[in-house]
């Protein structure tokens, strides 16, 4: 699980180009959208793109991804219940 | 400077038809042009519906009168087509007579080319007359010298509300005196690039559009073009030109809200339509029918609902989409729904919203669902896209 | 209706740095088939949250625009037109290829939504919040010159009294390799300028200009925007009466142009436009700029720049004259800029000092 979390950390940092930002800057229980990393609606469909292609998770409806990106430990934690690859 | 501009030929192709008479005909009947795509191969095939015409390029290309080989875009080939119709509808035998211009408009541009040829451009010079095919602004060359028109010619874009500021651009040349006359309007063919990108979105619906209802689902995505001659009313008079409609109010404001995203409350919207208004020297009770932009995604329809509601207060016109006929022809929409606009005045018609049947829970707001025949005077079409960039116009009966 | 528009602030990342009163002076002639812009640091001007999607085009564009409106000190301008050939080119590219690689599969939506036309005129927007007019032109070599004409209608008509105005395309790195492909751009391996070229095709680069133009004039102010006229193609010959009916509407002798800035840009046919409207202005002093700003669609915004320059400070950087000997000459008060590109999307414009 540690191991995913931090795989999870450097592909969001890859994928949503959050320059001066390390894996270490993101806390498990930090809140991804809003007040903490601060990302948004189109950062939750590149999020929804990740899970297909990393982890051939698919997920139509953007609303569910709310409860499923809250944190790194949230998405970790749906990840590796339903991961296909 | 009201009623200076009048409208005096008009073209379109869509997928309900290739004509004007054609495009009434499926109004009146109420028949979508919706289908599975045919054109080309894609992945989305089974999962969306679109407003596809059931034309090739080389009939396309045929009908018009082209010698091979030729470098026109499918864009390119709609809009010319369009073009002509409106041209003939104006009896424009000499274009070049007056100051003639042309502004068209177009998101998609060459890329349906690029996108197919592209991956051999730097292998084979087979298709490198592609290459310059690819700019949104060898659409508008193409058109104009197909057309003949050696004067002011020029492409606006500003994704989905492109067309109707090219209809503001050349209505307000005129106004201000540079031309007499100018054609006017948007093209856009469907491309695996848009139909992915929105697809990429989330917001491309799996069924028949609905626009307004509680459970709309997203967007179907359209291809076509359309034209409107645009003249001032004095050469208008002088050629004694039958004149279609008026086109008396634009505007066009920016939400400044989010890259792809409606604000809340359609400030942007609301601001576009307050500007018409205020240039067609009318007041909100004066609309008789407004031809929404409706694209049936969650966020445009409240969002340009609330801005309606804020126009129009407790006296509501009555309002449709007519994009579940056509799809949303993206840049071409504005154009097109113009169209629909000056057919309505002609024809006192209010064309149906297609596939309405549950009214949304935020909003007190429900779309015209059947034809209704009713005389109207003055008709607001919206044009909305990404970028914040939001449009109206006011189209009054001749 | 008629009325002269003014230019109070410049904006520019350019191929020679951003703007700034040197710009001239320490320029370096462009010997490469691609030439990208010296980048400003961004940091401080756009936040780190916005800045991570951006292109180089939104960025540049963000940053001419921001300073152009500065010299200008104006906060809120009333419209932001701008004009663009190829649009946001970089993340078109990437969304294509991404099509390409993946057959349309995993696509993510950021390049999409940027890949649109109007996206930097929408970011500008959205960074001032100005919820003004807001159109995007583009139409080749006039795509600038298109939105320079609808500035001109917006502040005549008084629909607005300041107008933010620009013009941006970017590299892309794809988008170019076809155009070189094409020949539309030198070979990799070429190293000639605009004067020494012998092999096809025409140096490139990219850009963003901006200018915040007003109806007033104001103690900032460079020089006043007269008339601007647009054709979408001619022959040589043809460009006689293009330029005869433009001064005509002016009132304006040939006599009268102190200085005529020309698009140069060492492709043989290009060149014979130019030629042919230099030999119809003698008394005219001819101007070039191309060699510093590289061929791309909105590049003759670099020549609108130009004009502004040398009506303020009334002096020619030695670096801009076309001929060899440089005239004499002390005062300049009327500047036509004429731009073309390969016959087509023509376009004159008249600049006069204030």
């Amino acid at each position: 699980m540690t191991a995913l979390k931090e795989e999870l950390k450097r592909q969001i940092i890859d994928v949503l180009n959050l320059e001066d930002i390390t894996p270490a800057d993101i806390q498990d229980e930090e809140a991804l959208f809003g007040e903490g990393l601060g990302l948004d609606s189109i950062d939750a469909l590149e999020l929804i793109v990740l899970m297909d292609k990393v982890y051939g998770i698919k997920l139509s409806d953007p609303k569910k991804g709310r409860d499923i990106f809250q944190s790194v430990q949230t998405m970790a934690t749906y990840i590796s219940e339903n991961r296909t690859k | 400077m009201n009623g200076g501009v009048a409208v005096t030929g008009m073209g379109i192709i869509s997928s309900v038809g290739d004509t004007v008479e054609e495009n009434l005909q499926a109004i009146l009947a109420g028949k979508n042009g919706l289908s599975r795509i045919a054109n080309f191969p894609t992945r989305l095939q089974e999962h969306i519906w679109v407003g596809e015409i059931k034309r090739s390029n080389e009939e396309l290309s045929d009908t018009i009168g082209l010698s091979l080989p030729h470098s026109f875009t499918r864009t390119t080939l709609l809009g010319a087509y369009a073009a002509r119709q409106a041209l003939e509808v104006a009896h424009m035998e000499d274009v070049n007579d007056l100051r003639t211009g042309l502004i068209s408009s177009t998101s998609v541009g060459g890329m349906d080319y690029t996108e197919r040829y592209g991956p051999t451009y730097l292998t084979s010079p087979e298709w490198h007359r592609y290459i310059s095919a690819h700019p949104a602004g060898d659409s508008s060359h193409k058109i104009a010298h197909y057309l003949g028109i050696k004067g002011m010619v020029t492409t606006v874009s500003t994704a989905c509300s492109s067309a109707a500021n090219a209809i503001m651009t050349g209505a307000r040349l005129i106004r201000s005196g540079r031309l007499d006359r100018v054609i006017v309007g948007g093209t856009d063919a469907l491309s695996k690039f848009t139909i992915n990108g929105f697809h990429s979105l989330m917001i491309l619906s799996d069924a028949l559009c609905k626009p307004f209802d509680k459970h709309r689902k997203g967007l179907n995505l359209g291809e076509g073009a359309a034209y409107l001659v645009l003249e001032s009313e004095d050469a208008a008079k002088q050629q004694g030109k039958n004149v279609l409609a008026y086109l008396t109010g634009y505007g066009n404001a920016n939400d400044a809200f989010h890259q792809t995203a409606s604000s809340e409350n359609g400030e942007g919207a609301f601001l576009a339509m307050q500007k018409a208004l205020a240039t067609a020297q009318l007041t909100s009770q004066n609309i008789d029918y407004v031809n929404a932009h409706g694209t049936a995604t969650p966020n445009n329809d409240l969002s340009e609902g609330r801005a309606m509601q804020r126009i129009f207060k407790d006296n509501m016109p009555l309002f449709s989409s007519t994009k579940p006929f056509t799809g949303h022809t993206l840049a071409a929409a504005g154009a097109i729904e113009a169209v629909y606009s000056i057919l309505a005045l002609q024809q006192g018609i209010v064309p149906p919203n297609l596939h309405f049947d549950t009214p949304m829970e935020e909003l007190d707001l429900i779309p015209q669902t059947a034809l209704q025949h009713q005389s109207l005077s003055h008709v607001l079409s919206n044009s909305f896209g990404f970028g914040g960039n939001c449009s109206s116009l006011i189209f009054s009966k001749a | 209706m008629k009325r002269s528009v003014f230019i109070n602030g410049i904006g520019a990342v350019t191929t020679q740095g951003v703007w700034r009163q040197e710009i001239f002076s320490e320029a370096q002639v462009l010997d490469h088939a691609i030439t990208s812009a010296n980048q400003p640091a961004y940091k401080g001007v756009i936040s780190p949250v916005a800045i991570r999607r951006m292109s180089s085009g939104i960025k540049m564009g963000i940053y001419a625009a921001r300073q152009a409106l500065e010299e200008a000190v104006m906060s809120m301008p009333d419209a932001i037109v701008t004009g663009t050939g190829l649009g946001c080119s970089e993340d078109s590219d990437k969304f294509l290829r991404s099509l390409w690689e993946n057959d349309e599969q995993f696509l993510t939506p950021t390049s999409f939504i940027q890949s649109t036309h109007n996206t930097v005129a929408a970011q500008i927007a959205l960074q001032l919040q100005c919820k003004g007019y807001n159109v995007t032109y583009v139409n080749g070599a006039i795509s600038f010159e298109s939105a320079l004409l609808d500035t001109l209608l917006l502040l005549q008509s008084g629909e607005a009294k300041n107008v933010l105005l620009g013009g941006v395309d970017e590299i892309a790195q794809q988008t170019y390799a076809f155009l070189q492909a094409g020949g539309y751009i030198k070979a990799a391996d070429t190293c000639e300028t605009v004067k020494t070229s012998a092999s096809p095709g025409v140096n490139y680069a990219e850009g963003a200009h901006f200018f915040s133009i007003g109806r007033d004039k104001t103690a900032s102010s460079y020089a006043q925007v007269v008339d601007v006229a647009l054709k979408n193609e001619l022959e040589v010959p043809e460009t006689a009466s293009f330029l005869q009916g433009f001064l005509a509407t002016n009132d304006l002798p040939s006599s009268a142009i102190d200085a005529v800035i020309l698009g140069y840009n060492g492709d043989k046919q290009d060149d014979l436009f130019y030629a042919a409207i230099q030999h119809m202005l003698p008394s005219a002093v001819p101007l070039y700029y191309k060699h510093l700003s590289g061929q791309f669609d909105s590049c003759s915004a670099f020549g609108l720049m130009v004009a502004a320059f040398v009506l303020k400070q009334q002096t020619v950087p030695p670096i801009l004259h076309w001929n060899e000997k440089n005239p004499s000459k002390t005062t300049w008060k009327n500047i036509l800029i004429y731009s073309q590109y390969k016959g087509k999307d023509h376009s004159l414009v008249f600049v006069s000092a204030c």
